[in-house]
């Protein structure tokens, strides 16, 4: 749904979403590597099971949220990305961090 | 405003609204005086932890009987209240705290009373499989358990009205003056009303009420602190607490998680406003972080305080004046008034046309802090 | 400015603390360390610029002549920032302004509570809700939205393109777009025709502006180059699981557009939630359809001590946000003792006369892109409350049951409980209340707000250093 525009050589980095990897620039927020992946929903809703994706993308809809590196409730637009970076969609009411269920 | 009343109660939180509801189940219409709106203050927004748990020995027989009505709420306010029976557990982190909660176990049932009981470790991991592995023990109220503060009080305050009941609510009452054998209820919209009853149910405000007929009751406005989280998937079902430290824990059906306990935030009650001390919430984090390793991910999307009235032995004032013949008390539940608001109101109802009750309430009667 | 500090860097006081790093934020930093005054500027970006100079330092797109250089502007405010002496800290979220000007925030994880003596809001502006059936689909977002993901991404939509709705960013996103080669299948106006008469009391004002050159410019260039649809009157998103098509309705005429996309905008309002918390009076304006902040000429608020500026004090631009500013950095430097009264006289003057020029023909805009009620109070089965899926008509009901106000409400339907704590849905919820009783939004009045105004995890907030009283207590 998103494309980027030819903008010369900027440094990438390695992430996966939902498991696939995509290569996005340094410091990019998280939400570009959801479009490069070419997801358009990035969770469903708790309440009612709903698919959603970003809507304001600056911080104030909380409807970007996803899971990034097992940490729940993460919002994709103002989280910048690092290399090997783990983002996945966030479903419903899933959202305990498996690393607490170890511990 | 009508010009009189069979009974005035001053406060539409819970206190004053189950009040209204006893009243008007013996043919007593009360006007409820409400000087912001019903289930504003403590009534709404409190834990919602209905409890027998815990209670000061005093309190105890009130809260037994209260609790009966808690499980039929249903029959009396056409409204289950979102009242789960999920059970009501109070954690030991050591072995002296568990010698505590024995002794407690041990005192409760030699007066008579069984709801409380000691568990072992075992149960208590299967009571609470989420628990921290450090805590040995607990007692448990099974059939405690915990209800929606907001919709209880509201269900009280609409079943009230359909009984006969009328509420005026943005109405401060600013003066009560002895006219015969009535009360006059004067407010600061310039309205009044006669009555031969006055209830003062005014929680945090209480003592200006009582002040109007001279009664000394040093009410301390108070403002505990809450918290939730973001929903989680269903991991805990009875309410927690904790024996050194101050916690009331819970899950709500829709995943969401209540943590309170004890700690106070800044209040100006004339003012409706309460500030949050985000050092004090800290602590309430830690206790949780300790008992429930799985929610050191959680996320808080939401603090906030009450306006709560608490007095110096936090216990309440129940009971007719002393000092101003059909004048009557319930305030001061000092942040563990909400189990006990559809027993009070019964006794309060008992006291205004039978002039007693079977239920023992002197220990809270308002002479205690009379000035000697 | 220093290198972005981490939280354990941050010190336990600043004389100023200032919050937003959009023009108004940067303006006053820039400002008050010019001054002399111990500054400290928080926001929650990587890079200062806020929002409309969003990535305006290290943008990836290239090619200048596609963002246009108002945009570009705003290098200059980010470089005058830069080699100040205030200290930045990036990547904060503030979570909590106390009114006695304790401030909670988290920087990389980590929480702290920072005092100020005295402490400027500039946390700016964010698109009004637009709430029409469907707009919770994935593939409608806000005009903002596709902005921030060009600015900042150099990424544009492929597919079948639709933009709707009113204000200035509409046709600014949509040149923006043109000239990085994007097809737009249609652009749908939903101005009613009795704008213009509201407006044209206004037009003079605006023909002197520095607005009207500009946008006349815009909006020529993309009505050559686009299919506009005017005074739209119902517009609805469809899809199953994302947006497949989006239908308009114009008195008897109706017509569905197969779409990937729908950029929905309708003005900009104050982003309110930190400054209520803080216990900001703020009050209904009629005019602009929002709440604003109760301020004085220098932009303090209702709390002495705490100023706002910049869209989040009124919306006014990006060039007033700038002057707003520094209005409120040249009246701090006076309560702290930093400027005396003679350079106080003579310099506030200078940044109000700016500011009264960039304001002139904001009336005008203001007028002709009033969001028609129809789009602010929606109906039936539309979301209102985006978090908690709560229906137009499940408040409808609530009001006719009995529910006053937006409190109440929140109580009952849990509107404005989720994690956006109500910027998604509390104007359209008090407007609702609001149309429902037959009262005004003055009188409905608008949710509480309480801190933490941003999620905060459980761990960040257990791992909170204990404040020097705390230490002290277990001491003794």
């Amino acid at each position: 749904m998103f494309r980027r525009l030819p903008d010369g050589a900027q440094s990438l980095v390695t992430v996966t979403v939902d498991g696939r990897a995509v290569r996005v620039p340094a410091g990019e927020m998280a939400a570009g590597a959801l479009y490069e992946a070419g997801l358009i929903a990035c969770r469903t809703t708790p309440v009612k099971g709903k698919p959603r994706g970003p809507w304001c993308m600056m911080g104030v809809c909380f409807d970007c949220l996803v899971v990034i590196d097992g940490m729940p409730n993460r919002q994709a637009c103002l989280t910048p990305v690092a290399e090997g970076m783990r983002i996945e969609r966030q479903d419903g009411a899933r959202t305990i961090a498996p690393m607490e269920i170890e511990a | 405003m009508t010009d009189t009343a069979d009974a005035v109660i001053v406060g539409g939180g819970l206190h004053g609204s189950s009040t209204a509801l006893h009243l008007a189940l013996r043919g007593v219409k009360a006007l409820v005086i409400e000087k912001d709106y019903v289930a504003r203050h403590a009534s709404g927004v409190n834990a919602g932890g209905v409890r027998r748990l815990g209670r000061h020995l005093a309190e105890i027989p009130i809260s037994v009987a209260s609790m009966e009505i808690w499980h039929r709420i249903g029959d009396l306010v056409d409204d289950d209240c979102g009242f789960v029976a999920a059970g009501q557990v109070k954690v030991a982190e050591s072995e002296a705290e568990l010698d505590q909660l024995r002794a407690r176990v041990a005192e409760v049932r030699a007066l008579g009373f069984d709801h409380e009981e000691l568990i072992g470790r075992d149960e208590l991991k299967a009571v609470l499989p989420a628990i921290s592995d450090h805590c040995i023990g607990a007692i448990i109220c099974r059939r405690d358990g915990a209800a929606d503060p907001y919709r209880t009080t509201t269900a009280f305050r609409r079943k009230a009205e359909a009984l006969g009941a009328r509420y005026r609510e943005g109405v401060r009452v600013t003066g009560l003056a002895r006219e015969g054998r009535h009360w006059r209820v004067t407010t600061d919209t310039g309205e009044s009303v006669s009555t031969p009853i006055v209830v003062n149910c005014a929680g945090a405000w209480a003592d200006r009420i009582a002040a109007m007929v001279g009664e000394h009751a040093p009410v301390e406005p108070i403002a505990l602190m809450l918290m939730i989280a973001a929903r989680m998937p269903h991991f805990v079902d009875p309410t927690v607490g904790a024996t050194r430290r101050p916690l009331s824990f819970k899950q709500f059906r829709n995943g969401t998680v209540l943590i309170g306990g004890g700690y106070q935030g800044i209040v100006d009650r004339d003012r409706n406003w309460t500030r949050l001390d985000f050092d004090k919430l800290r602590l309430s984090c830690q206790t949780v972080s300790d008992l429930f390793p799985i929610m050191r991910g959680a996320t808080i999307v939401r603090a906030w305080a009450g306006i709560e009235g608490r007095m110096p032995d936090d216990i309440p004032v129940i009971g007719p004046s002393a000092k101003a013949e059909g004048v009557f008390h319930a305030f001061g539940f000092s942040a563990h008034g909400f189990q006990m608001g559809p027993g009070v109101g019964s006794v309060m109802a008992e006291i205004i046309t039978a002039g007693k009750t079977n239920l023992p309430i002197a220990p809270f009667a308002i002479q205690r802090f009379a000035p000697s | 400015m220093t290198a972005p500090l981490a939280a354990a860097a941050l010190k336990d006081r600043y004389q100023l603390a200032i919050v937003g790093a959009g023009p108004a934020g940067l303006a006053a930093a820039t400002l008050a360390a010019e001054k002399g005054i111990d500054t400290v500027l928080f926001d929650e970006q990587p890079m200062p610029g806020g929002q409309i100079y969003r990535s305006v330092g290290k943008s990836p797109v290239r090619d200048r002549a596609i963002l246009g250089e108002d945009y570009w502007k705003g290098g200059a405010l980010v470089d005058a920032f830069q080699a100040s002496r205030a200290a930045y800290v990036p990547n904060a979220t503030v979570w909590q302004l106390a009114p006695d000007r304790e401030i909670g925030v988290s920087v990389g994880g980590a929480a702290r509570l920072v005092r100020a003596d005295r402490v400027i809001l500039a946390t700016g502006a964010m698109e009004r809700p637009m709430p029409i059936p469907g707009w919770t689909l994935p593939g409608v977002m806000t005009a903002g939205a596709g902005q921030i993901l060009l600015k900042s991404m150099a990424m544009v939509p492929s597919g079948r393109i639709v933009i709707a709705g009113l204000g200035p960013l509409l046709y600014l996103i949509a040149w923006q777009y043109l000239r990085a080669g994007v097809k737009i299948d249609a652009i749908l106006e939903t101005t009613p025709r009795g704008n213009r008469w509201g407006a044209a009391a206004h037009l003079p004002a605006f023909l002197l502006s520095p607005y009207f050159a500009k946008g006349r410019k815009l909006l020529s260039e993309v009505r050559r180059r686009v299919r506009v649809v005017g005074m739209v009157e119902d517009i609805r998103a469809d899809g199953g699981d994302k947006l497949q098509s989006v239908t308009w309705a114009r008195g008897a005429e109706r017509e569905t557009i197969p779409a990937d996309l729908l950029l929905l905008h309708q003005g900009v309002v104050p982003n309110v939630n930190l400054a209520m918390a803080a216990g900001c009076a703020h009050e209904w304006d009629a005019v602009q359809l929002c709440f604003n902040p109760v301020l004085d000429a220098f932009g303090e608020s209702s709390i002495p001590g705490i100023a706002i500026a910049g869209d989040g004090a009124g919306i006014g631009g990006a060039e007033s946000a700038a002057h707003r500013g520094r209005l409120a950095a040249i009246a701090a430097a006076r309560a702290l003792g930093a400027v005396d009264a003679t350079t106080f006289g003579w310099e506030a003057p200078r940044h109000q006369g700016q500011l009264a020029r960039t304001m002139r023909g904001r009336a005008f805009l203001d007028a002709l892109f009033r969001p028609p009620h129809s789009f602010r109070v929606p109906t039936g089965d539309t979301v209102v409350c985006r978090c908690e899926e709560v229906t137009a008509a499940d408040v409808v009901d609530a009001v006719a049951k009995g529910c006053p106000g937006p409190n109440q409400m929140k109580a009952l339907l849990r509107s404005g409980m989720g994690p956006c704590q109500g910027r998604m849905c509390g104007l359209t919820v008090t407007e609702t209340i609001a149309a429902a009783r037959n009262r005004t939004p003055a009188e409905i009045g608008y949710y509480r707000l309480r801190a933490p105004v941003k999620p905060i995890t459980l761990a960040e907030l257990a791992n909170l250093p204990a404040s020097p009283e705390a230490v002290a207590a277990v001491v003794r």
